[in-house]
């Protein structure tokens, strides 16, 4: 039988799928992994309120103002809203190219990118309102998805490690970006006589950005939250369903079991890259046509670092991630009201990272401890077979 | 007066590059041992504000020096015992860390006072007077002048001791190092307390050294630019110093030009370190030198 035959048939899928299945308790039962995560997750809040009683704060008064500013009022669920947004997108992208294997941390990069073709589109293109935004928001996720791609041909083509790539295109990036803003022939916004121009695009036509659903003062949630939802209902129909998303989890799982089943390695790999780079683009897309209206150079504000941690504490589930994305949003969301209680708004970046930590670490504790529990029984084991020889070689 | 710009230039090219020079080199042994942090910049950064901070409550800068090399060197421990002992993976607990280190430190910056110190300069007499190269090399901070202890120091463990032999053992394959006896996990850490201490020292360095003061995220990306030093030079301690004397120039350049009155295209300088390392990974890794299990955590058991 050849490869190309066993690329055809599920059966030898379902068999490989059963010859995977037992990698995954490698981290301890889920029941423990919950209980501990609880347990890692106060610990890490606790740290959070013994830093703000270092600095002299009150954690009440801290809490009070964080739940004000994230969920308080009609207009900070909106902020909430505005800011899980992109942290959805960039980690719905990540689960999917983790779960392929592949550890995508260029997110900030393929943002930006994903926002300067945006802005291109938006800028120098005239027509219907609505084809206008949406061919900008597609262009953003080719941006993104081209960015990641690149990493994706060294990957394959150089055998270029995928993270390092990944890291070093971002700071590129960057720089394109405040080239792209820093020439007039590029996009530097307009000068108008008697004002500086600054390092930014101009602002996008009212009529090219993206439409808000409600009143300002009241709940306002933009199109792109939406955008964001169904595509992460969608992405995690597609991998938990479909015989893609089975290739690309058999991908990650045991890369060496994919290849014998006919994964094509690299065709897998590639597209997993480049989803993960669209999704983060399509984020840039979104804060460029949702939130800021203008390109800057320092527009993607960390929701691409801020997104990969979200994939993280959601363990590479679509469906978490949008739990995990709505509390982290909330979090910069009520880090905004933090300056009033006199506490650096730095705390949210600290509770983020502390909170990332205590959901990464059970199933790693657990795992350990396993180890540790067999290898005593073993010797254990291996003690009372001695004993056992030797009071036989006695007797 | 070419003469006295370029003594200019050159000059604040080793300010800029001696604490990326004492980062690299121990995130060039930590890399040799297979081990990829990308939380040099976490080592830096806590180096830079505890040496500051403890420079300002002491008022000793040199104490500040040690006190943050300390730093690093918990961070590194932190870092080992996360992906080296509990096997989270290196990237995240890089990741994780970074994030932590910029929030606690700029956080604690903007609730405290701190008063900037700054260590003594050393003028070396005779030498100084040497044409272009005398003053940048012979009139610098102190610490500077530790970077010929480190580099001797990391090529003499690396080539010569057992210690380095198992380090590259480890580095290049894992189970088999395991086979003959040696603690992979363990050369793994001890790498990564090696690497905290001189990323910890670089930042210390860079804060109470180069600049005499503590800015929020005062090391910008400057743990980034170690990694892409070691990737530029092939994963060799000559090849990285190179890149890191390379990178000092072009943020040295970058900052003098304007004033010279020469207009170089100050994004391209920036950028140029980053694609200098992917343009060596492109062109170089086919004959490769990177340590063959880079980045891959190590269990015992069948792979």
């Amino acid at each position: 039988m050849s490869v190309q035959a066993a690329s055809r048939t599920t059966p030898i899928d379902r068999a490989v799928a059963a010859l995977l299945a037992p990698t995954r308790r490698a981290g301890g039962s889920p029941l423990a992994v919950a209980l501990l995560t609880v347990g890692t997750a106060a610990l890490a809040l606790a740290i959070v309120a013994g830093l703000v009683g270092l600095v002299g704060g009150s954690p009440g008064s801290v809490l009070s103002s964080m739940i004000d500013g994230s969920v308080g009022s009609a207009s900070s669920i909106s902020t909430t809203l505005m800011e899980a947004t992109p942290l959805l997108l960039v980690a719905v992208g990540t689960c999917v190219a983790s779960r392929a294997g592949v550890f995508n941390i260029g997110q900030e990069g393929q943002m930006l990118i994903g926002a300067a073709l945006g802005a291109f589109v938006g800028l120098r293109t005239q027509g219907p309102p609505e084809l206008v935004s949406t061919l900008a928001l597609l262009c953003a996720a080719l941006g993104g998805a081209a960015w990641a791609a690149l990493a994706a041909v060294m990957r394959y083509r150089r055998g270029v490690d995928v993270v390092v790539s990944t890291l070093l295109l971002i700071f590129i990036a960057e720089q394109l970006v405040s080239f792209l803003v820093s020439r007039p022939s590029l996009l530097q916004e307009t000068r108008i006589p008697g004002q500086i121009v600054a390092q930014q695009s101009d602002a996008l036509a009212p009529a090219y950005r993206l439409p808000a659903l409600g009143e300002h003062p009241g709940l306002t949630v933009g199109v792109g939250t939406f955008i964001a939802l169904g595509l992460a209902v969608v992405m995690a129909g597609l991998l938990a369903r479909s015989r893609w998303g089975f290739r690309i989890r058999m991908l990650g799982h045991n890369p060496l079991a994919a290849r014998h089943a006919g994964v094509r390695e690299a065709a897998y790999g590639t597209v997993a890259l480049a989803i993960s780079g669209a999704f983060a683009g399509l984020a840039g897309g979104v804060v460029l046509t949702g939130q800021v209206y203008r390109l800057q150079p320092g527009m993607s504000d960390n929701y691409g670092w801020d997104g990969l941690l979200v994939a993280l504490v959601a363990r590479d589930r679509p469906l978490a991630a949008v739990v995990t994305a709505l509390a982290f949003g909330g979090l910069r969301a009520g880090g905004g009201l933090l300056a009033s209680t006199g506490v650096p708004a730095y705390l949210v970046d600290i509770t983020q990272a502390l909170l990332v930590i205590a959901f990464v670490l059970p199933p790693a504790l657990l795992a350990l401890w396993h180890a540790h529990a067999s290898r005593r029984r073993g010797r254990a084991a291996a003690a009372a077979s001695a004993r056992a020889a030797a009071s036989g070689a006695a007797a | 007066m070419i003469l006295d710009d370029g003594a200019t230039v050159l000059s604040s090219a080793v300010r800029l590059a001696v604490p990326l020079g004492f980062a690299a080199c121990g995130e060039y042994l930590a890399e040799r041992a297979g081990t990829m942090n990308i939380s040099v910049e976490a080592m830096m950064i806590t180096g830079a504000f505890t040496a500051v901070a403890s420079a300002s409550a002491t008022g000793s800068a040199s104490l500040g020096l040690l006190v943050g090399t300390a730093a690093g060197l918990l961070v590194g421990l932190i870092h080992g015992n996360a992906s080296h002992r509990l096997a989270v993976n290196t990237f995240v607990v890089g990741l994780a860390l970074n994030v932590l280190a910029l929030g606690l430190t700029s956080f604690f910056n903007a609730s405290t006072e701190l008063t900037g110190h700054q260590v003594a300069q050393v003028s070396i007499p005779v030498l100084r007077d040497i044409p272009l190269v005398g003053e940048p090399l012979f009139v610098q901070r102190w610490p500077v002048y530790l970077l010929l202890l480190v580099v001797p120091l990391t090529w003499y463990l690396v080539e010569r001791t057992r210690f380095g032999l198992e380090l590259r053992a480890v580095g290049e394959n894992p189970q088999g190092a395991d086979v003959t006896g040696i603690h992979v996990n363990l050369r793994r850490r001890q790498a990564l307390l090696y690497c905290g201490t001189l990323s910890g020292l670089g930042g210390a360095h860079l804060a109470v050294g180069a600049v005499g003061s503590f800015n929020d995220n005062m090391t910008a990306g400057r743990g980034f630019l170690v990694i892409a030093a070691v990737i530029f030079g092939a994963w060799r301690l000559r090849g990285t110093l190179v890149g890191v004397a390379l990178f000092g120039l072009a943020d040295a350049l970058r900052l003098a030009l304007p004033a010279v009155g020469l207009t170089l295209n100050s994004q391209l300088l920036i950028a140029a370190p980053y694609l200098l390392a992917l343009l060596a990974m492109v062109l170089v890794v086919r004959r490769t030198r990177q340590p063959a299990a880079l980045g891959k955590p190590f269990t015992r058991g069948i792979v």
